[in-house]
């Protein structure tokens, strides 16, 4: 209660403060709204010039201790009157500190554009909401308890003009109303408290009231937001938010049981964060939230033209002094955030989070754009601290200039929308493929390079000329494998073609195939001629000659033996001999040949692993 | 490889161990090590070294590799087939490996010290005795050769007489005969249950059923005889240590389930070589008919030899499913069944050759596109086993009911809220099972995790679990513990919870202090927690922390996995509080209440015994610290 008494005396202190300007309050209707976490008040000033000269700027206070929790102001007039009222008019708010007045006042100032001449009279809007005003009380509860909250306020308009006529109304939560300032005139009615009519009070007239309430809202107060803006010009915006939240209300002592909080949700943690609605844009995409250890599975998703809500809730409810951090990501449509004028492009996006409940004490927005991008300039409807910073992802060679905006104390108020100028040329889109595109080129190249050219020193070195003989050597061997193989696919038909011949009885057939092959084996033995010459002369063949030369040898003898059992069979059909005969007279060849075909098998196998 | 469901089980993100990494460094060093004995270069050598080192860092499963090796030195030596490409080997990857490994901390001296490793330097001594005698027979001549064996055998024989003598008495001197506890329940399987009850605790070291077998290896399990017999067909130096490590792994992975992850390895190379080699056949035949299709007389002859072959195959075929058949029922049958296929190879290796080239057309094309469908089948499987089994992270659990998919994601309910509630340098114990996840995902400090290392510090918390709360508030108090944590499954029906968990930790808390012992837990050798419970367990600290008000919930504490009503329902905690249950209640939270809130009863007490004498002070501290 110490801070009744500071206003206290300050107010005896203001009484002796002259007037400085000739303007007049005629009317003050102020409307406290304290149902959400946030305070809004919203004052409805009717401001009149007594004087005679033209004033252009209305001086608004506040007391220290309140312009302290001060997240937003904005004042407005509505043109026109009654109920044709025009579009309102927003006028540029400063703070100011002008002399003569009394201390621990924070002062702002509304620029009146067209000035206000003698005698003419002007409706005000001043919207201004507080955040953190609220103060829990007491300030520790257990589980069961109810969580109560205290506001300090000034029951008299508090202006460095006379008023002459105010009233005041506080509108409070459906809900138990612990205790509040009675003074004269002060009448309760339901959940909202009125204060007033006063008339004709000085200037810096002050008297102070509180108000203690239930107030079982849940405190959900982002200590720091971190919002990544992530423009690609492949036609994506990816939006991540990375949310530090605690619960602001009263802390939480003792106990936590969980079966009070499911048996009587409602009296056990009522005043728990048990969920939060971000109000994403429509055509949202690839929502995720999350934390550092995965996925948060209690979230839900709907969504029209219009609008998408996704419900996330924390992994746990919330109570008083608890924390929790997460992050939460979706991607947007290009088009419906990035425009052109005037051969630049900017970027439209609101500022503040899509979760509405939650009131923000540092919030740092970051706009990622595309590497490339020149010119930057940022607007946005509010101050804000700016910066630049570099950000570097895949294939990046210069970097991607990132946009720093910083704000403390942000509530709902402050979600509009702000624009960021760049230069950017289409061109520049095409850097990254190309890069990866020649990379690629560049290998394949390097790898025919590699593959084509002869490395090798010295072209006359021994080692050289060995390993040069060598592969001639090999690749002779191959060939004569090869012919060998072919000899023996040769062989193998020729037996075919005596079956078909003990089947079929056609002679006829039989000789001509023999003769085909025959010629065949011919020409094969002399393809083979000149590459076991060349092998003889090889020094590097020495190990290997001996066994082609066994092989090539034991393969002629393959051959003649196959062809002598060949004539035998066609002989003996020619002299009709019966099967059995056949068989006796080839029974012996057919060993042979048997014993023969295995020991060429085997050299080949040699020849093979050498 | 990468498909085998049991690797799979190891490498997925939800599940992601050290083994993904230790199986890879293993195939590795086993491929530097064959690559090493078949071209006989250094440089394949020193990498294997390097290998080695890389898979001692990254598993303690690297004893595998350092007998496996010398196994296979010792098999080369005995059957003649020793050359200096096995020396080079062998010999570099003994110094060098020992030397790397004993720069991990883990294993330090170990790699000298224990019994594990004896085995590699005894054939690394064994290696050069062989080399030299290789080396003496090439200079001398034969007759002199036959003088310096008798001489040098008789010498070394003395020799390794008293070395052998000497590491018997050092080994012997030891209890555990130097082997470290892990490795003993590998040789004798009944080893941990006796005398470890933490090694047994753990599920995974548990023998693997048979459907586990299937499931983890499946087609895989038929084609392992098929590539043993490929293998044997060209006995190469390469393919017998092949056939080594598919025999030792499938006796290892049948003591322990989570052996099975050495065991998948080998098995996929030897249903790559059955594979390999079936095609090769089949091809092969594809291509000698392919330019002869269009005489009739080659296609006849083809089909008269066909129906033989096909019998044949046939015949092959069930004596392969004979074998897997048999496999399974019994391992002691493996090595006849060896010997069988040994006795098989030949006859077997024969018929191939024989009909290597007369295989008809339409019978291998056939039986390649079946090869290809039990390939397709079995990625079909994996990737299921891969889905249902093993990628459902652990922590995450769900449950299919009549209104669609219910997850229970309390675990990182639990760990965000110590990670986000509570100081960083609070302490948490809990049982080790959590304490990996509880390091890396509450970022807190815990007690004992699940590195098994420190039996006693597991037993000290076991103990205090299993104590009675106010002595095991002493215990925590000591320990600096701030939040102790369950996990109670008994609302949900979870039935891996710390009740379940419970007589293991009784049994590790009362290996190493005496005084908690398991027959006070037990009513008839019957565990339960009903009304028929002992009053020890239904006053320990487990049981109260997962049952407190319990009752509030249904009015009976009916217990959903243990499915009875519980015994004890209505007590209250006098030294922890709740701070913290999941929405499942499968986590609970409790902290450990300040010294001052209860020191007002004992001060009375102290204060009535002040005048008596330290002796009692000594007695107590005796009894409050029991691991003292």
């Amino acid at each position: 209660m110490g801070l009744r008494f500071d206003l206290l005396l300050f107010t005896i202190a203001l009484l002796s403060v002259p007037v400085l300007s000739d303007l007049i309050l005629s009317r003050v209707d102020r409307r406290i709204d304290l149902t959400s976490q946030v305070v809004r008040t919203t004052s409805t000033l009717k401001v009149e010039n007594a004087g005679s000269d033209l004033v252009s700027e209305v001086l608004l206070a506040f007391p220290d201790s309140q312009a302290k929790h001060l997240a937003y102001l904005s004042a407005s007039s509505t043109e026109g009157k009654g109920k044709a009222k025009g579009s309102a008019v927003s006028f540029p708010v400063e703070i100011v500190h002008p002399k003569g007045m009394p201390p621990a006042l924070t002062f702002y100032s509304v620029s009146l554009p067209k000035g206000l001449g003698k005698g003419d009279s002007l409706t005000l809007d001043v919207l201004v909401v507080f955040k953190g005003a609220l103060q829990p009380f007491p300030e520790k509860i257990t589980q069961a308890d109810i969580q109560l909250v205290v506001f300090y306020e000034t029951a008299y308009y508090l202006s460095p003009y006379a008023v002459k006529v105010q009233s005041l109304s506080v509108k409070l939560p459906d809900a138990r109303i612990e205790s509040f300032t009675k003074i004269e005139n002060t009448k309760i009615h339901g959940s909202e408290i009125k204060y007033g009519p006063y008339e004709n009070l000085p200037p810096f007239s002050y008297s102070p009231i509180v108000v203690h309430f239930e107030a079982n809202q849940p405190f959900a107060i982002a200590q720091e937001l971190v919002r990544e803006i992530e423009i690609s010009h492949w036609g994506n915006v990816q939006v991540t938010e990375h949310y530090n939240l605690v619960h602001g209300g009263a802390q939480s002592k003792g106990e936590f049981s969980r079966l009070d909080f499911q048996a009587r949700p409602h009296v056990r943690g009522a005043s728990a964060i048990r969920h939060l609605v971000a109000k994403l844009p429509p055509r949202v995409h690839s929502i995720y939230y999350r934390d550092e250890i995965g996925n948060i599975s209690t979230s839900n998703l709907w969504g029209d033209h219009k609008k998408t809500e996704m419900v996330i809730e924390p992994r746990y409810p919330m109570f008083g002094g608890w924390r929790t951090a997460f992050t939460i990501g979706y991607s947007l449509p290009l088009q419906d955030f990035l425009f052109q004028s005037d051969g630049k492009r900017y970027v439209n996006i609101s500022f503040g989070s899509p979760v509405n409940e939650v009131v923000i004490d540092t919030l740092i927005v970051k706009v990622v754009l595309p590497e490339g991008s020149a010119d930057i300039s940022v607007s946005a409807p509010f101050p804000v601290k700016q910066g630049q910073e570099t950000k570097f992802s895949h294939l990046d060679l210069v970097g991607r200039p990132v946009v720093v905006l910083e704000k403390t104390n942000v509530v709902p108020e402050h979600n509009q929308h702000f624009q960021v100028y760049y230069k950017f040329s289409s061109l520049s889109m095409l850097t990254e493929p190309l890069m990866l595109i020649s990379g690629f080129f560049f290998l394949f190249v390097t790898c025919i390079v590699y593959m084509h050219a002869d490395l090798s020193i010295s072209k006359s070195s021994p080692s050289y000329l060995a390993k040069l003989q060598w592969d001639e050597v090999q690749a002779a061997v191959q060939q004569v494998r090869n012919i060998i193989n072919r000899c023996l696919m040769i062989h193998d038909k020729l037996e075919a073609s005596l079956r078909d011949l003990s089947r079929t009885g056609d002679v006829q057939a039989c000789k001509s195939a023999r003769k085909a092959f025959d010629g065949l084996l011919k020409d094969l033995s002399k393809d083979l001629k000149p590459l076991l010459a060349s092998l003889q002369t090889s020094p590097q063949a020495a190990q290997i000659l001996p066994k082609v030369e066994e092989l090539v040898g034991k393969e002629r003898d393959l051959q003649e033996r196959m062809m002598a059992k060949h004539s035998t069979v066609v002989d003996s059909y020619e002299k009709k001999s019966s099967g059995r005969e056949i068989e006796n007279r080839v029974a012996l060849q057919q060993q042979k040949i048997t014993a023969l075909r295995q020991e060429v098998d085997d050299l080949l196998d040699l020849i093979d692993e050498i | 490889m990468q498909r085998v469901p049991s690797y799979i089980s190891r490498s997925v993100a939800g599940s992601y161990d050290n083994e993904a990494v230790a199986i890879f460094a293993l195939i590795f060093t086993f491929y530097l090590y064959i690559k090493t004995l078949n071209t006989g270069s250094l440089f394949y050598a020193t990498l294997n070294a390097i290998a080695y080192f890389y898979m001692v860092c990254s598993w303690g499963g690297y004893t595998f590799i350092i007998n496996l090796i010398p196994m296979h030195v010792l098999l080369c030596i005995v059957t003649g087939r020793y050359s200096s490409r096995l020396y080079i080997a062998y010999a570099p990857l003994v110094v060098l490996g020992t030397l790397l490994a004993s720069l991990v901390p883990v294993v330090g001296f170990n790699a000298v010290m224990t019994s594990e490793h004896f085995a590699s330097f005894l054939v690394f001594i064994i290696i050069h005795v062989v080399a030299l005698v290789y080396y003496i027979k090439g200079i001398l001549s034969p007759k002199m050769f036959k003088v310096a064996v008798t001489f040098v055998v008789s010498i070394g024989v003395v020799v390794c007489g008293a070395v052998l003598a000497v590491l018997i008495a050092l080994v012997a001197s030891s209890p555990t005969k130097g082997w470290s506890g892990r490795s003993l329940s590998l040789l004798d399987p009944t080893y941990a249950s006796k005398y470890i009850p933490i090694i047994a605790s753990v599920s995974e070291h548990q023998p693997p059923t048979w459907p586990s077998y299937f499931m983890d290896i499946n087609v895989l399990a038929f084609l392992v005889p098929a590539g043993i017999i490929a293998c044997f067909s060209p006995l190469s130096d390469a393919s017998s240590f092949v056939i080594l490590y598919i025999v030792t792994s499938v006796y290892f992975s049948g003591v322990m389930v989570r052996l099975m992850l050495v065991l998948a390895p080998a098995a996929c190379i030897m249903s790559g070589i059955a594979l390999s080699a079936a095609f090769d056949v089949f091809t092969r035949s594809i291509k000698f008919q392919l330019p002869g299709a269009t005489e009739n007389s080659e296609r006849d002859a083809g089909e008269t030899s066909s129906n033989s072959v096909v019998a044949q195959n046939d015949v092959a075929k069930t004596e392969k499913n004979e074998d897997a058949v048999k496999e399974r029922p019994s391992k002691k049958n493996r090595k006849k069944e060896k010997e069988k296929e040994n006795v098989e190879k030949p006859s077997v290796k024969s018929q191939i050759k024989k009909k290597l080239l007369i295989l008809p057309l339409e019978a291998s094309i056939i039986a390649i596109f079946l090869l290809v469908l039990l390939g397709a089948f079995y990625v079909v499987h994996c990737v299921w086993a891969a889905a249902e089994a093993y990628s459902a992270p652990s922590i995450v659990l769900t449950s299919h009911s009549h209104d669609g998919l219910h997850v229970f994601d309390d675990f990182r309910e639990a760990y965000a809220w110590l990670s986000h509630n509570t100081e960083v340098d609070d302490k948490v114990a809990s049982w080790w099972d959590y304490g990996y996840q509880t390091t890396a995902m509450a970022n807190r400090t815990v007690i004992v995790d699940n590195n098994t290392w420190n039996n006693t510090h597991i037993a000290t918390v076991g103990t205090a679990m299993s104590s009675p709360e106010k002595a095991a508030w002493e215990i925590f108090n000591s320990l600096d513990v701030k939040y102790v944590l369950v996990v109670f499954g008994g609302l949900v029906g979870y039935p891996s919870d710390d009740i379940n968990k419970f007589l293991w930790m009784v049994r590790i808390g009362g290996g190493v202090f005496p005084h908690i012992k398991e027959p006070d837990y037990l009513r008839d050798g019957q565990y339960r927690i009903d009304s028929q419970a002992t009053p020890t367990m239904l006053n320990c600290l487990m049981y109260k922390l997962s049952y407190y008000r319990f009752v509030e919930t249904d009015g009976k504490a009916f217990d959903r996995v243990r499915r009875t009503e519980i015994g004890k329902k209505y007590f209250k905690l006098t030294h922890f509080e709740e701070v913290f249950t999941t929405h499942h209640w499968m986590v609970r939270i409790y902290k450990l209440k300040p010294p001052k809130n209860r020191i007002r009863g004992r001060a009375k007490k102290s204060k009535s015994k002040a005048s008596s004498t330290t002796g009692t002070k000594r007695i107590g501290t005796k009894k409050k610290n029991p691991w003292h």
